[in-house]
C-alpha cells in the first residue's frame, strides 16, 4: 500500500493538469482569433473578413478537435499496427490499460530506427499510441513498458487534447502568418500606404497604430504559437513520468528506457516541428553528432533534460 | 421571503449533494465488481492458453513429463478450485510450473525457435503481467472506495445505504515468498 500513499499529491496534480489544458485551449483559440482578426484587418477585408475569419479559425478548431490526431500520426508516418505482428506491444498496452482503466488505444508503428514514441488523441476513448520500429527493436520488455506507460499517462492527464490542438494551431498560425506578410509585401500595400497617408493627416490616429499592432503580431505570431506549444510540454513530460511509474509500480524499467534514450544518437527520421512535443524524447538532433542544426534545436527544446528526469525517478 | 429563498436554495443543495455522492458511491462499487471480473477474465484466459502451450511442448520435449504435469495438474487445481484461497494457492503453481517450463526451452532450441512457442509464451507473459494489473487494479479501486466510504461527510450516506467496505487483494504467505522453480 506504500505506492498508494503516494499517489494523492499525483491526483491532485492531474487535476490541475486539467484545468490548466482547458485553460491553455482557451488562451490558443483567443490567440488564434486575435491573429484572424489582425490579418483580416491588414488586408482591408471589413467586418465582414472578420468575421470570416472567425468562421474559418472556429471550423479549423473543430475540424482540429475531431482530426488533429489523424493529422499527427500522418506527419510521423504511422501506420496501423497488426496484432498477430506487433503482439508483445499489445500485450503491454492491454496490461496497462487494465491498471489504469484506460480503454486500449489504437496502436501504431512508424518504420524508423531511431527510439521513439508518442500519444495523441482528444479523450481517451478517442486516443492513438504511436511507437517506431527501433523503439520495439532495442527495449526490452520492462523497458518498452515503462514507456508505454509514460505515453498511456499523457492520455489518461488528458495532455493529448492539448498537445494535439496545439499542433493543428500552431499550423493554422503560421499559415495566417505567413499568408498575411506575404500579402501585405505584395498587394496589400495598396491599402496601407493610402491608409498610412491619410492617417497621418490626422483624424485616423488609432487606426495607423492598429495596423502597426497588426502587423507586429503577425510577424510575432509564429514564436508566439511556438512558446505556447513549449508551455504545455516541458512540465508535462515529467508528470508524464510519474504517473507511468505509478501504472507500473517499477521505476527502473522507464529509467532503463531513458538511459538508452539518452545513449541513443539516432534521430526520427519522419519528424516535424509541429509535432516535436508529442514525443517522449527530442526527435530532432540535439548533440552535435545527432546533427548540424542541434543548437539552434536545443532553443526550443519542448522537453526537459534526459538527466533530470531520470534523477527525478530515482528518488522515486 | 428571502428567508425562504434561502431554504430553498439549502435544500436543493443538500439534495443535489445527496444525489451526486450517492451515485459516485455506486459506481465506484461497480467499478470494483467490475475490476473483480477483469482478474477473472485474465485468469481464464491463462486456463485457456495453457492446453495449446503443453502439446506445442510435446511435440520437441515429450519425455520432460514431470514439468509438463505440474503444468498441467497446477491448471486444473485453479480451474476447480472452490475458495479464493485454494484459487490463490493453485494460481501460484501454474505460474511457478510456467516458469520451468519455460526454462525447459532453453535446453530445446528447436523449440524455442518454434514460431507457436514463442507466440503462446508472449501471450503467456503478456497475461501474466495482465493479472498482475488487473489485481492493482482491483486494490487501487477498493482504496478509492473506502477511502470514499470512511471520509466525512459521505460516511453518513455510506452508512445509511449499507455501503460496506471491501477486502483488498492480498497475495497470500506462499506467493509473497520466491516462488519455487524446479527443474
Amino acid at each position: 500500500m506504500l505506492a498508494l500513499a503516494a499517489e494523492l499529491p499525483v491526483y491532485d496534480q492531474v487535476t490541475a493538469n486539467k484545468r490548466r489544458s482547458w485553460l491553455l485551449v482557451a488562451g490558443f483559440a483567443l490567440f488564434v482569433v486575435a491573429v484572424a482578426v489582425a490579418f483580416s484587418y491588414l488586408i482591408q477585408a471589413g467586418p465582414a473578413g472578420v468575421a470570416i475569419a472567425l468562421v474559418v479559425a472556429i471550423a479549423l478548431n473543430v475540424g482540429a478537435y475531431w482530426k488533429s490526431d489523424a493529422v499527427a500520426l500522418r506527419l510521423s508516418r504511422a501506420r496501423p499496427a497488426p496484432q498477430e505482428e506487433f503482439a508483445r506491444y499489445h500485450n503491454l498496452v492491454e496490461g496497462l490499460c487494465i491498471a489504469s482503466g484506460l480503454p486500449k488505444p489504437r496502436l501504431y508503428v512508424i518504420d524508423d530506427p531511431a527510439p521513439n514514441a508518442f500519444a495523441t488523441g482528444r479523450n481517451p476513448r478517442n486516443a492513438a499510441v504511436a511507437v517506431t520500429t527501433g523503439l520495439l527493436e532495442k527495449m526490452n520488455r520492462m523497458e518498452l513498458e515503462g514507456v508505454l506507460a509514460h505515453e498511456l499517462s499523457h492520455i489518461k492527464n488528458y495532455d493529448i487534447l492539448v498537445s494535439t490542438l496545439a499542433v493543428t494551431m500552431v499550423g493554422m498560425v503560421a499559415i495566417l502568418a505567413d499568408l498575411g506578410i506575404r500579402l501585405l509585401w505584395w498587394g496589400g500595400g495598396r491599402r496601407s500606404h493610402s491608409d498610412f497617408d491619410r492617417d497621418r493627416g490626422g483624424n485616423g490616429g488609432p487606426a495607423a497604430i492598429l495596423s502597426i499592432v497588426g502587423f507586429v503580431l503577425l510577424l510575432l505570431s509564429p514564436l508566439i504559437a511556438r512558446l505556447m506549444q513549449l508551455a504545455v510540454s516541458r512540465q508535462r513530460e515529467t508528470l508524464a513520468d510519474v504517473s507511468g511509474v505509478e501504472m507500473t509500480r517499477y521505476p527502473p524499467g522507464l529509467i532503463s528506457a531513458l538511459e538508452k534514450l539518452r545513449d541513443d544518437s539516432t534521430v526520427v527520421h519522419a519528424h516535424s516541428r509541429a509535432t516535436a512535443h508529442l514525443w517522449i524524447e527530442e526527435p530532432a538532433a540535439q548533440t552535435p553528432d545527432e546533427g548540424r542544426l542541434s543548437r539552434v534545436n536545443r532553443l526550443f527544446q519542448t522537453h526537459p533534460p534526459i538527466e533530470e528526469r531520470i534523477a527525478l525517478l530515482r528518488e522515486m | 421571503m428571502i428567508a425562504l429563498i434561502v431554504v430553498v436554495v439549502l435544500v436543493v443543495l443538500v439534495g443535489l449533494y445527496l444525489v451526486i455522492t450517492y451515485n459516485g458511491l455506486v459506481s465506484l462499487r461497480n467499478r470494483i465488481e467490475n475490476a473483480w471480473a477483469q482478474i477473472d477474465v485474465q485468469l481464464k484466459r491463462r486456463y485457456d492458453l495453457i492446453p495449446n502451450l503443453v502439446e506445442t511442448v510435446k511435440g520437441y520435449a515429450a519425455h520432460e513429463r514431470e514439468t509438463l504435469d505440474a503444468v498441467i495438474t497446477a491448471r486444473n487445481a485453479g480451474m476447480n478450485a472452490s475458495t479464493p484461497h485454494e484459487q490463490a494457492q493453485a494460481e501460484n503453481q501454474i505460474t511457478g510450473a510456467l516458469k520451468s517450463l519455460f526454462a525447459l526451452s532453453e535446453a530445446y532450441p528447436d523449440l524455442k525457435a518454434n514460431q507457436n512457442f514463442a507466440q503462446l509464451q508472449e501471450e503467456l507473459t503478456g497475461t501474466e503481467g495482465r493479472i498482475a494489473y488487473a489485481r492493482q487494479f482491483y486494490n487501487d479501486t477498493v482504496y478509492r472506495y473506502n477511502t470514499k466510504i470512511q471520509s466525512f461527510p459521505a460516511n453518513i450516506l455510506a452508512n445509511a445505504f449499507r455501503f460496506r467496505e471491501r477486502e483488498y487483494f492480498q497475495a497470500d504467505d506462499e506467493s509473497r515468498g520466491p516462488t519455487q522453480v524446479r527443474f
